[in-house]
């Protein structure tokens, strides 16, 4: 077991394939056909190719923010590939990949940034919560959704995220207390990008690893190397399996490098150095995945040709979310309650006057 | 019908909805095997079994955090917060999360859950045991607040809040959980949330007043009589969404109403309730508006707490002093 071979105590570190793609780590090597490497490396392309429009969409002021997943691609499509449909995904908001791997959209994500709560709505995609922005406080909904499966006697695992900064955070603690007492199915990830915000990682904590905080909480925990898709599918495998055997809840740090800024209203050259984020970009997960494909010369494929058609589809997306109908002010009120409060009727009745008058004086 | 406590109501109508509805699970610190420190879920665990009654970890924030996720995936959680002042670790998640996921989610994820708490003071408890907090949740869109002040309320507001499809805050009077008996129905009823009622009708004033303080303004009210001032007195039974048309029929009648609450004055339900006389019965009133609510400080300990807890006396002399106005 991967868990038990790379004691978090010790700082080992599961890595399978070297930065230059070749397979130092056998014995745990994912039995994987040529078909799906292939398949996860054009996941991977295509969240970066989305991630950079996003950017992009961003910067020409038609949407108002965005968190930059480039960097953890590799988790993304290791995590979302071990995913089936009645799994459940609680994310941060890091995650996109993995959202787009259970049927979210790259239009209901556009919709999100450009400040509408539709984006939420997550049409096709079975068992996916909402971005969560408040720090650690998903860890908590996983942990409940995990004990309504187990309750429920559903074979459905939950997929959790946090960021390393959110390990702080208390809810980060109670989570993996309460999962590890009640022996959830879930998966708990951290994807230690080595900054939140402006704060490395080590202004976070004096414990050795992140993986190591698994200890206290009597659930098995490991330190992944997250830019490396082989290993980062080898351990969801092996806690998948875990998780369906009843044995309860683990934990994974999944150690990668965020390389882009926080969000678009961020500047990482205030607190990081080009030297740093040169060292961080040998470990590309795309590049050693493609070094990896190349040895074996099993990738076939025109790169550029299936960026360009990326693009097209993403910029489809991205063109219907710009075209949504206007938000309304029935919009505002209705989901507040299942069973609305009179008061709120009225609100919603004495602003819709003022509509009216305004109009009138038009 | 059965001779029962608030805190036997409360009970009574758990185990008929943990009995009828196996999505309902209870759970908070020391609610399992104990029955919660003042036994309002006595029997449960026993009854119903280690998966649907138990002990949480001391977390508030977890247990609050967690039964959002069980409300989210089909079950209705029923959660205990130990004392009133114990519910600020869980603030973040309730305001954060539970009161806001049905409208985050756009209607696909919903919160039908009960966080159940004992507050109030004239326990001589220690600190964090005494408090009303029931304005700090009546402000954050998306909750409901409930507030009972007899077995019978106490039992048929449960069961709705139960039922309810929107997060309720269920606050629990703790100084009369045992101090009224009343006879209850065995059978399963609900009273809706949102739904004030007219305790005593009167003519010269109105008094609003929920919870525990209901019993002291009904104590209050000999006084008044003996002094011959009619009063109307009201219990809100519901905090938000509140019964604004009962009070301003009420207050349309006498021209005056006084607010009897213990939480600090200023910025509290008192506050609201005084905006609404004014908003909705203006013309009506006939005196200024009093509240006869708790100073603007900490509740004091056991020895000070007399000086703070609102006292019949004190209602009446508030009371007095409107109708003379």
């Amino acid at each position: 077991m991967i868990f038990n071979d790379y004691n978090p105590l010790e700082d080992k570190i599961f890595r399978v394939i070297d930065n230059d793609g070749k397979v130092i780590n056998k014995e745990y090597m994912p039995n994987l056909d040529d078909e799906t490497i292939i398949q996860a490396y054009k996941h991977m392309l295509f969240f970066r190719t989305a991630d950079e429009m996003a950017v992009s969409f961003q910067r020409q002021g038609r949407m108002y923010t965005y968190p930059p997943c480039v960097g953890h691609e590799a988790i993304h499509a290791a995590a979302g590939m071990n995913m089936r449909e009645q799994d459940w995904l609680v994310p941060a908001f890091r995650e996109v990949g993995i959202m787009l791997l259970k049927g979210v959209t790259m239009k209901e994500i556009f919709l999100y940034y450009m400040g509408n709560e539709e984006g939420s709505n997550f049409k096709k995609a079975n068992h996916v919560t909402p971005i969560s922005i408040s720090i650690g406080s998903q860890y908590l909904h996983a942990t409940g959704i995990g004990y309504s499966v187990k309750y429920q006697k559903k074979d459905e695992i939950v997929f959790t995220s946090i960021g390393d900064g959110g390990t702080s955070e208390g809810d980060f603690s109670e989570a993996l207390n309460f999962g590890g007492n009640w022996k959830v199915p879930v998966i708990y990830t951290i994807q230690n990008n080595q900054y939140a915000i402006s704060v490395p990682v080590k202004n976070q904590t004096n414990a050795i690893n992140l993986a190591v905080k698994s200890v206290g909480f009597g659930i098995p925990g490991v330190k992944v190397d997250g830019n490396d898709f082989f290993a980062m599918y080898a351990i969801y495998k092996e806690a998948v399996e875990y998780a369906k055997a009843g044995k309860g809840a683990v934990l994974i740090e999944a150690l990668t490098y965020r390389k882009g800024a926080h969000t678009t209203s961020d500047d990482p050259t205030k607190y990081r150095t080009k030297e740093e984020e040169l060292e961080w970009s040998k470990t590309d997960p795309m590049l050693r995945l493609k070094k990896y494909m190349d040895h074996k010369g099993i990738w076939k494929e025109n790169e550029e040709e299936l960026i360009e058609k990326y693009k097209l589809e993403v910029d489809k997306q991205f063109v219907e979310a710009e075209n949504m109908p206007p938000y309304k002010l029935d919009d505002v009120f209705q989901h507040m309650y299942v069973d609305m409060p009179d008061d709120l009727r009225k609100q919603k009745a004495d602003y819709e006057q003022f509509l009216t008058w305004k109009e009138s004086k038009r | 019908m059965s001779v029962m406590t608030i805190v036997q109501a409360i009970n009574n109508a758990l185990d008929i909805k943990l009995e009828e509805d196996k999505t309902v699970i209870i759970y908070g610190e020391d609610a399992g095997v104990e029955g919660g420190v003042f036994r309002v879920t006595e029997g449960l665990q026993k009854k119903h079994g280690e998966e649907r009654v138990f002990d949480a970890p001391i977390a508030e924030s977890a247990i609050v955090g967690t039964a959002l996720g069980m409300a989210m995936s089909g079950l209705r959680p029923v959660v205990e917060l130990q004392f009133d002042g114990f519910s600020y670790p869980a603030f973040n998640q309730i305001i954060s999360n539970v009161s806001r996921m049905n409208n985050r989610s756009r209607g696909m994820y919903k919160a039908p859950m009960v966080i159940r708490f004992p507050y109030g003071g004239g326990i001589n408890a220690l600190e964090h045991h005494s408090e009303s907090p029931e304005a700090l949740y009546s402000h954050i869109p998306g909750l409901k607040v409930v507030v009972p002040s007899t077995p019978h309320d106490a039992k048929g507001l449960m069961i709705a809040a139960i039922e309810s499809g929107d997060p309720v805050i269920f606050m629990e009077p703790k100084r009369i959980y045992r101090a009224i008996k009343q006879e209850v129905s065995d059978d399963k009823f609900s009273i809706p949330i949102g739904k004030a009622k007219v305790l005593t009708e009167g003519t010269d004033v109105t008094v609003v007043a929920f919870g525990a303080m209901i019993r002291e303004c009904q104590k209050a009210l000999v006084m008044a009589k003996e002094a011959g001032i009619s009063v109307e007195l009201i219990d809100l039974r519901t905090i938000y969404p509140l019964d604004k048309e009962t009070i301003v029929n009420s207050i349309k009648k006498t021209g005056k109403i006084v607010i009897v609450a213990e939480a600090p004055t200023s910025f509290s339900v008192g506050g609201e309730l005084m905006a609404i006389a004014n908003e909705e019965a203006f013309l009506y009133l006939e005196a200024p508006p009093k509240r006869v609510m708790g100073f603007d400080t900490i509740v004091p300990l056991a020895k000070g707490e007399p000086l703070y807890m609102i006292s019949p006396d004190r209602i009446f002399y508030e009371i007095e002093r409107t109708v003379k106005f």
